[in-house]
């Protein structure tokens, strides 16, 4: 099943090569990683998410809290949290039915158009990864996608739960 | 604040943490720092013949003392031929730093000269590392890299040092730092309490008992706290290979090694044991067969200070993350008193069964009038050598023989590589113990093909005065290679004999060394009494031993734990 990871580190050079490392080394998958410093500059927080079961991914959370540079992890898809991934997505419109009809799943889908070309739009969407991939979907109905490029699952747990050094 | 060049503070620092002795080789990125030590007494730098050699060498020394192994070499190829040595210390969890050099920070991703990303190259194979960017993070990094390479479960840890930071003509201020603590890096030595309480409780009901020592005992020194548990509850010892010494091999409750080649005994009292104390041990696939068959009827307790170790292979029922010495500490002292009486009575059955399992005498072997057997040369070994000896051993049918007849009374004395399996350990292995113990008897047990894959640091060990002995099982063959040729493939010796061997020798000699060649059992004993008599030299015992003889009992694959072979033509 889908896992989502959450591990804080020191925002050192090497340290994500090192996760990286453990993932390729055990021959667990990466679907996706999403990766940046966090408000104190010294740390960086990744999001990691996997297909495993709960032995693998008991293994893939010893593995990487194993890291000198490694101060939490945590399985984000063991209790409530909210998850969120952002989607760049550029479409042809060469004619005005087209537009019409992106724009009106731009509206239903809630995106934005963040730019405009002759014979294209570039669109913004946030969402969880099957809102994601729906939007593609229904986009790749009507026109052409020309290209996409995805952030990958960031997520936080709910409530008072963090991941704090 | 004194002011000194980078080459100056790695050297400095290698001294305040108390390093006396550095293996390595120089070279271009280097040269700084060997122009520095040249400068000083305090640091011993012994040059090796290959960098491989200087991994081993300060693996053997780590092993032997149980403080931190140093090697220093050059960028490129001198770096890269320390990632065998590297590996073999990671799988064993050793404590080593490598001190690498690079190229000029300027220089780094240009492919110039005898560059290597080093720390990319040995990412999979070490605990931590470090690029030093700037001179005055030496003494940082390099305290840093001792601390992390020796505490918790240890391992190796690269610092790679640019040529430009370590030039001897710019200086810098120095300052030994005095905390290394980090916040990320927290290893936990002490078990939970309520693990500690359930652990206790299952050992003090269990009917069939047994204690499963591994190497984490030993790096933990945690030697005379797990024989008195084993004492205290009168249970049954097995050790895994890298344990050997744990627990003294000549001890009543010892049953010897566990797993492919362990004995019966070790075997058939795990397979039928209601309870299983693991301590520092990890349940690799050499002790457990066939994990779906293992240990049916046990409660599993398993103390690892690694987490990651812990439910990796066999799902435990009692997890402790702890040092050994800590948490067998807290177990003694949960248990509190125990009446030895009653517990002894509670145990007779099945002392009485595990007794019946030892009179299969497993590890009985036919001598023969005209063929040496590698068992008795490896008795023989003991014999000469009181049981008393460092011994080190390379990878293979040897291997085995050794673990399985030289029974170790003390810990640190076994020295081999058990997880990464290296062939051509055992002689740079032999050497690091023997410049960590200069006194001591330095044994090598090893074979013609092991022997030769690092032949070449019987130079260094005329150069350093390293009396060590070399004893050579000279199968004409690689053993365990042909074995398993023997039993699965149809006796077809692909590639597993060499019709070229060298005179050993005249090679010993030509090295400036003592060579002894014995041909027939009759000649065993004085030629081992010549070899151990002469104290200040190399001996090479070329030992021509019976090419047919197969290491016994071993595991039948996919079986349980005692699923054995006992023989050619016994099975259990």
């Amino acid at each position: 099943m889908k896992r989502i990871i959450s591990v804080l580190m020191e925002n050192a050079p090497g340290a994500l090569s090192r996760i990286v490392g453990v993932f390729s080394q055990r021959g667990y998958n990466v679907d996706s990683l999403c990766v940046a410093a966090t408000d104190d500059k010294s740390l960086s927080r990744l999001t990691i998410t996997t297909q495993a079961d709960d032995k693998v991914i008991e293994q893939i959370t010893k593995q990487v809290n194993k890291l000198i540079d490694v101060l939490k992890v945590t399985d984000l898809t063991d209790g409530n949290h909210v998850e969120r991934e952002l989607m760049l997505i550029k479409v042809a419109t060469r004619s005005e039915l087209v537009r019409a009809e992106v724009n009106r799943n731009v509206d239903i889908f809630r995106a934005q158009i963040i730019d405009v070309d002759l014979n294209n739009y570039t669109i913004q969407v946030t969402g969880t990864s099957d809102k994601l991939d729906a939007f593609a979907n229904v986009l790749a109905q009507s026109t052409e996608i020309i290209e996409a490029s995805r952030t990958g699952v960031c997520g936080l747990a709910r409530g008072d739960k963090a991941l704090r050094p | 604040m004194e002011m000194m060049s980078g080459a100056a503070m790695v050297v400095r620092t290698l001294k305040d943490l108390g390093v006396k002795h550095v293996f390595g080789y120089p070279g271009g990125a280097v040269l700084d720092i060997y122009d520095a030590l040249y400068a000083q007494e305090d640091v011993e730098h012994i040059l090796v013949r290959h960098e491989q050699g200087a991994a081993h060498m300060a693996d053997g020394y780590a092993r032997s003392t149980g403080t931190t192994g140093t090697v220093l070499v050059t960028s490129g190829p001198g770096a890269t031929n320390t990632l065998t040595g590297i590996a073999t210390a990671y799988m064993d969890s050793i404590p080593m730093v490598i001190l690498s050099g690079q190229v000029p920070s300027m220089h780094i991703g240009e492919d110039a000269f005898q560059e290597t990303d080093m720390v990319g190259c040995s990412r999979p194979v070490v605990k931590h590392s470090f690029l030093v960017k700037r001179a005055v993070d030496i003494p940082e990094a390099i305290a840093k890299a001792y601390y992390i390479a020796n505490t918790g479960r240890p391992g190796p840890v690269v610092v790679d040092l640019p040529k430009d930071i370590v030039n001897v003509l710019e200086e810098h201020p120095y300052q030994f730092p005095e905390d290394v603590t980090m916040r990320s890096y927290n290893p936990t030595l002490k078990g939970h309490p309520k693990q500690i309480k359930k652990a206790a409780k299952v050992l003090l009901d269990a009917k069939r008992p047994i204690l499963y020592v591994g190497g984490g005992a030993i790096a933990a020194e945690a030697s005379e706290l797990v024989t008195e548990i084993a004492e205290k509850l009168h249970l049954p010892v097995t050790s895994t290979l890298m344990g050997l010494g744990a627990f003294s091999g000549v001890h009543a409750q010892s049953l010897g090694m566990l797993g492919m080649h362990g004995t019966l005994e070790s075997n058939k009292a795990m397979h039928n044991a209601d309870c299983i104390l693991a301590l520092g041990a990890r349940f690799d696939d050499r002790v457990t067969n066939n994990v779906e068959k293992f240990c049916p009827h046990a409660t599993i307790i398993h103390v690892d200070i690694d987490p990651a170790s812990i439910s990796k292979t066999v799902a435990v029922h009692i997890p402790v993350v702890g040092s050994v010495d800590q948490v067998a500490k807290q177990l003694l002292e949960q248990m509190g008193d125990v009446d030895s009486n009653k517990q002894k009575e509670k145990l007779a059955d099945w002392w009485q069964q595990i007794e019946q399992w030892r009179g299969r005498t497993c590890l009985n072997y036919k001598k023969d009038d005209k063929l040496i057997k590698p068992q008795e040369v490896i008795q023989s070994v003991y014999k000469h050598t009181n049981g008393d000896a460092y011994v080190s051993s390379d990878v293979g049918q040897h291997q085995m023989f050794a673990a399985l007849y030289y029974p170790f009374a003390k810990p640190r004395r076994w020295i081999n590589s058990g997880g990464l399996g290296t062939m051509g350990f055992g002689l740079p292995a032999a050497m690091g113990v023997q410049m960590a113990h200069r006194d001591a008897t330095s044994v090598v047990i090893t074979g013609d093909g092991s022997i030769q894959m690092n032949i070449q640091e019987l130079s260094t060990c005329l150069q350093y005065k390293l009396p060590i002995k070399i004893i050579s099982l000279n199968n004409r063959a690689l053993g365990m290679v042909r074995q398993w040729q023997d039993m699965n493939y149809k006796s077809r010796y692909s590639s597993s004999y060499m019709d070229s061997m060298p005179d050993f020798v005249k090679l010993a000699e030509a090295y400036g060394h003592i060579g002894i060649r014995v041909d027939h059992p009759d000649q065993l004993d004085a030629a081992m009494e010549r070899c151990f008599a002469e104290k200040e030299r190399l001996v090479f015992m070329d030992i021509q031993i019976d090419q047919n003889e197969h290491v016994y009992p071993m595991q039948i694959k996919f079986g349980a734990m005692d699923d054995m072979r006992l023989s050619k033509t016994e099975r259990t």
